[in-house]
């Protein structure tokens, strides 16, 4: 039931224990931000988005629910990204299908080619956190769950990222976006959410 | 060779060994006495309990009777393999998938033996099905309990590998792939290694009382053989299916690492 009329990704009714969040949809080249102090229910909110524990609610990908396909491809399509990557492997070209297909990407984000044959253990938390938003970015992600991107980079790295963001944006994805930096928040989203005790509500913009 | 009885005073001759231990125990101030000399106690009323049972299943050869011991002896097993995890899964499953496992692996292993290599007159005998369980599922046992322990432990403690491999979009069977690989890796090693060494360090229990009790040492050999197989295959089976189990119970349909189905951590 995909229709080139439905949004990119459509939320309503979404219920899971310890969030309360508004209907919203995002259409392809949309951000949303979100902020709120930790523990408000932020990850919970992305986790559910994921499918990553179980929720209520219709969740919609250009149109089809999310149930009405399996698991693993919703989330190659719907990619969570958490603060705190998760490694399986030793070396970092274990973690990618196609590592020197995913080189250029890497130099882009000031990850040198030869760190494929690093061992994960070395990389710093800055290196991590690149190297796994690339890892969604490579294998074709549509709508990207990211939360705090950028929280461990230098002002260089920030920038270099959100460049890729915004190519991501237009080239027609879209994504949900936890910062604490309410600058960034502008700079790449022009809507946000803000969560309180894990209520949800629009964030009203001064300008 | 006849078979050396033994009287109550030899068994009280022997006792005083333990009570020298405990002794030695209470002058050093290690500690031990009080725990030693109870499992002790325990050890000759359980087997004392276990003699007058077994008695009387042999002298009634019941079939009825005799399944129904076994399956006491499996629902025993299944708690002591519950008992040996530190993180077990929640509610029934936690008993439920160890206790599953070895019923259905020391069963199939256990007829399997009666049936077509043993076979006693009648194939229930419980001169030799009760023996045989009682080998098979003691190994099943710590297989078992080893392999769901593994899993569990290494489950949470990969939590975020895991979900990494799962967030990208890979299947739960592939996610979960290694770490169930480890978990029947430490299911088997005991057996594995017990039969590299069994006849270089040790002559195993059952081959000893054989000997002791006047067959001729080839013959032991032969039943040792056997006996081994048959445990090596129970354990393989039992842990194959608990860790299987514990794995799909670790999961859901929607490919999502569950670990709110363990258990809250002992202690």
């Amino acid at each position: 039931m995909t229709s080139d009329a439905a949004p990119l990704l459509s939320v309503s009714g979404l219920e899971r224990a310890g969030i309360e969040v508004p209907d919203f949809a995002l259409a392809a080249g949309e951000a949303l931000a979100i902020s709120g102090p930790s523990g408000s229910g932020k990850s919970l909110f992305l986790r559910a988005l994921a499918d990553l524990d179980p929720s209520d609610g219709a969740v919609a990908l250009a149109g089809a629910d999310r149930n009405s396909m399996p698991a693993p491809r919703w989330r190659r399509q719907v990619t969570y990204v958490p603060a705190e990557s998760g490694w399986w492997a030793e070396r970092v070209c274990d973690h990618f299908e196609d590592w020197d297909a995913a080189a250029p990407a890497a130099a882009r984000l000031g990850i040198p080619a030869e760190a494929g044959d690093w061992s994960v253990s070395r990389l710093s938390t800055g290196e991590r956190q690149r190297l796994a938003l690339l890892r969604a970015l490579v294998q074709g992600a549509r709508v990207l769950l990211l939360d705090e991107p950028t929280s461990g980079l230098d002002v260089e790295a920030t920038w270099a990222v959100e460049a890729r963001l915004r190519e991501f944006l237009s080239d027609g994805g879209a994504m949900i976006l936890v910062t604490h930096d309410p600058a960034q928040a502008r700079r790449l989203a022009k809507r946000a959410l803000r969560f309180e005790r894990g209520v949800a509500r629009p964030e009203r913009r001064g300008q | 060779m006849p078979l050396i009885a033994l009287d109550y005073l030899d068994l009280a001759l022997a006792a005083t060994l333990l009570l020298v231990n405990a002794g030695l125990s209470i002058w050093l101030q290690l500690g031990l006495a009080r725990d030693t000399l109870i499992a002790a106690a325990r050890m000759v009323v359980q087997l004392g309990l276990m003699g007058l049972v077994l008695k009387v299943l042999f002298t009634l050869v019941s079939p009825w009777l005799t399944a129904l011991f076994a399956l006491l002896m499996v629902l025993f097993a299944g708690r002591e393999a519950m008992a040996r995890q530190e993180r077990r899964l929640s509610g029934w499953w936690g008993y439920g998938v160890g206790t599953a496992a070895m019923l259905a692996a020391a069963a199939v292993v256990t007829l399997f033996a009666l049936t077509t290599q043993v076979q006693p007159e009648p194939w229930y005998d419980p001169r030799y099905a009760i023996p045989l369980l009682g080998m098979i599922l003691g190994n099943t046992m710590t297989g078992v309990a080893l392999g769901l322990h593994t899993l569990t432990t290494t489950a949470s403690r990969e939590k975020g590998g895991i979900e990494a491999q799962l967030m990208l979009g890979r299947p739960r069977g592939q996610a979960l792939r290694p770490v169930a690989a480890a978990a029947l890796h430490t299911a088997l090693m005991p057996i594995v290694n017990s039969m590299a060494a069994t006849g270089l360090v040790a002559i195993p229990g059952m081959m000893t009382g054989q000997i002791l009790s006047g067959v001729d040492p080839v013959e032991a050999v032969k039943y040792q053989t056997l006996i081994m197989f048959l445990i090596a295959g129970g354990t393989g089976f039992g842990a194959l299916t608990a860790v299987l189990a514990g794995a799909a119970r670790l999961t859901d349909a929607r490919h999502r690492l569950r670990l709110d189905r363990l258990a809250a951590k002992k202690g």
